[in-house]
């Protein structure tokens, strides 16, 4: 058993300040369990949303030590405990109460990207045929859980609070989704340069880095739908081919 | 898209962050890194001497289109006519556009650039010193979109380095005239230079897309796929190989540089 301290963000959208808590850890503790711990014996009224303690539900999301983190996958023992630990909430999102934020503009921009739109079907049972490489590449985007820590991190909306331009990249690992699906005839390029803002993404890897799903979110979504933007957009020669294609 | 989003926390001015690692040694890193290879590369390819040696060419001056040694294309001691007198005139400034082009428009080096020179952002969750900002969607930015027209030229570039490092397997015989096969030390530093620049080269994002990501289905295209399979490989180490190479093409001038100079002996090991 070791005390640490944690120095936890309380306050609501009027503003707020960090306050410290002594906690003593037991053993494979992680920053969620020290929470829960300052919540039962000091401090009742602590606000933090949480759900599975698994690190699939996608809900603890916070920032410990200023990296954005699932706080139920943050252990303890991976932490400096001789400085406190500072846990506060995403910054990208308005603050609720304490820990939790009101994430709820990511469930609008989502609504706002066209859905799926499979082809009709190729098999006399309804269903398409696919081949495991082909669907390979959207697969890795469909781990997502919607943690949002992409979206914290990302410079675009956290420092130039551009969410009314930018969709985030948890967006963009979205619409990759359905953009690279080899049954879908959907068509996101064009809002994707211009409603989605695509381009203001200057790479920074940032989102990739924090991702708790380990999806290559710049590699393999974004900079891949940056390339069929330029296709469609910003190469002549790409345009004049698709023209003569009939494309 | 949805409404703007209010009531969000202060931002947080430059620098400032809760972040309590050494953040800011990464951005140090890639500013030293790239500044002291383009204060270096600039200075080599001002000096238009001592850039062969033997069978040796610089790659900052391969090819040589114009110029006074035994590698040049058109041999000829001064500027091509057309060349405007007030200019220093050096055979590396023919070419050297066409590198510096793809790898100023790199997504790798963008990203790496962005942070380091701009500092926009100077690091992941660290605060900004501007407001503003424009990204990659409006001008002047806007122009990394043509990246992928920069590739023809760095594969050409391959195709003369690697012509280079073939010249440098061919020593003349002394005293009697024509070439041996051998291996030298200078030949052993061309071709890593051919192998880390080609990596680097095939990893390319835009060269990915061209021949495959930008299909769906491409199991039904066993060519492209394969290819594609092959450039994801490199891709992975995009980084790695954009480091190694700038590395390896600035020692392989200088390498090339001392030995003209007399400095370094070429040592040939068969
Ligand atoms: S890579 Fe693009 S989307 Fe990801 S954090 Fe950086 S700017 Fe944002
Ligand atoms: S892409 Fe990764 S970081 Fe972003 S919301 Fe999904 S799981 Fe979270
Ligand atoms: S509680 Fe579900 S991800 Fe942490
Ligand atoms: S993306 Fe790096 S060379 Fe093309």
């Amino acid at each position: 058993m070791k005390t640490a301290t944690f120095k936890v963000w309380r306050g609501n959208s009027d503003g707020g300040d960090f306050q410290s808590y002594e906690v003593e850890l037991d053993h494979g503790y992680v920053v969620l369990d020290a929470i829960h711990q300052i919540q039962a014996e000091q401090a009742n009224d602590m606000a933090v949303r949480w759900n599975c303690k698994a690190g699939k539900c996608g809900s603890c999301s916070a920032e410990v030590n200023g990296q954005p983190r699932l706080m139920c996958m943050t252990r303890c023992d991976d932490l400096d405990l001789d400085k406190p630990v500072t846990v506060e909430p995403m910054r990208t999102f308005p603050v609720i109460k304490d820990l939790v934020t009101d994430v709820s503009w990511n469930y609008e921009v989502k609504a706002s990207i066209a859905k799926f739109a499979p082809k009709p079907s190729d098999q006399d049972d309804g269903t398409w045929y696919m081949e495991q490489y082909d669907v390979e590449r959207p697969q890795e985007f469909r781990k997502c859980i919607e943690c949002f820590l992409c979206q914290d991190v990302c410079h675009v909306l956290r420092d130039h609070h551009m969410h009314d331009e930018f969709a985030g990249p948890r967006h963009f690992v979205y619409t990759a989704n359905m953009e690279m699906n080899p049954i879908d005839v959907g068509d996101r390029v064009v809002s994707l340069r211009d409603e989605l803002g695509l381009g203001y993404c200057n790479i920074t890897k940032c989102c990739t880095k924090v991702c708790p799903e380990g999806i290559a979110i710049t590699d393999n979504a974004i900079i891949p739908l940056k390339e069929r933007v330029v296709d469609r957009s910003y190469d002549p020669i790409a345009a004049l081919i698709s023209m003569v294609k009939g494309g | 898209m949805p409404s703007k989003v209010t009531a969000l926390p202060v931002k947080r001015t430059f620098g400032q962050t809760m972040r309590d690692d050494a953040w800011w040694v990464q951005p140090v890193i890639v500013f030293i890194g790239f500044s002291a290879f383009i204060v270096y590369s600039t200075w080599a390819a001002f000096q238009g001497v001592n850039y062969m040696s033997g069978n040796l060419l610089s790659p900052f001056y391969s090819p040589e289109i114009w110029g006074s040694s035994h590698h040049a294309m058109i041999q000829a001691d001064g500027p091509p006519g057309w060349w405007p007198g007030f200019m220093p005139y050096s055979p590396a400034f023919l070419i050297l556009w066409a590198p510096v082009s793809f790898r100023l428009t790199c997504y790798y080096y963008r990203g790496a650039y962005y942070k380091a020179f701009w500092a926009d952002p100077i690091n992941c969750s660290v605060g900004e010193p501007r407001n503003s900002y424009l990204g990659e969607r409006h001008l002047p930015l806007i122009v990394q979109n043509l990246h992928r027209y920069t590739i023809p030229f760095a594969f050409l570039l391959l195709v003369f380095l690697t012509h280079d490092a073939w010249k440098a397997l061919w020593f003349e015989v002394e005293g009697v005239g024509g070439e041996e096969f051998g291996v030298s030390i200078g030949t052993i530093v061309l071709t890593l230079n051919v192998i880390f620049l080609s990596s680097y080269t095939f990893g390319c994002h835009s060269i990915r897309h061209l021949a495959g990501g930008a299909i769906d289905v491409l199991s039904r295209r066993p060519v492209r796929k394969v290819a594609y399979d092959c450039i994801t490989c490199l891709n992975k180490r995009h980084m790695m190989f954009a480091w190694m190479s700038l590395i390896w093409v600035g020692f392989t001038d200088v390498y090339v540089r001392m030995c003209a100079m007399g400095i370094w002996v070429d040592w040939r090991l068969f």
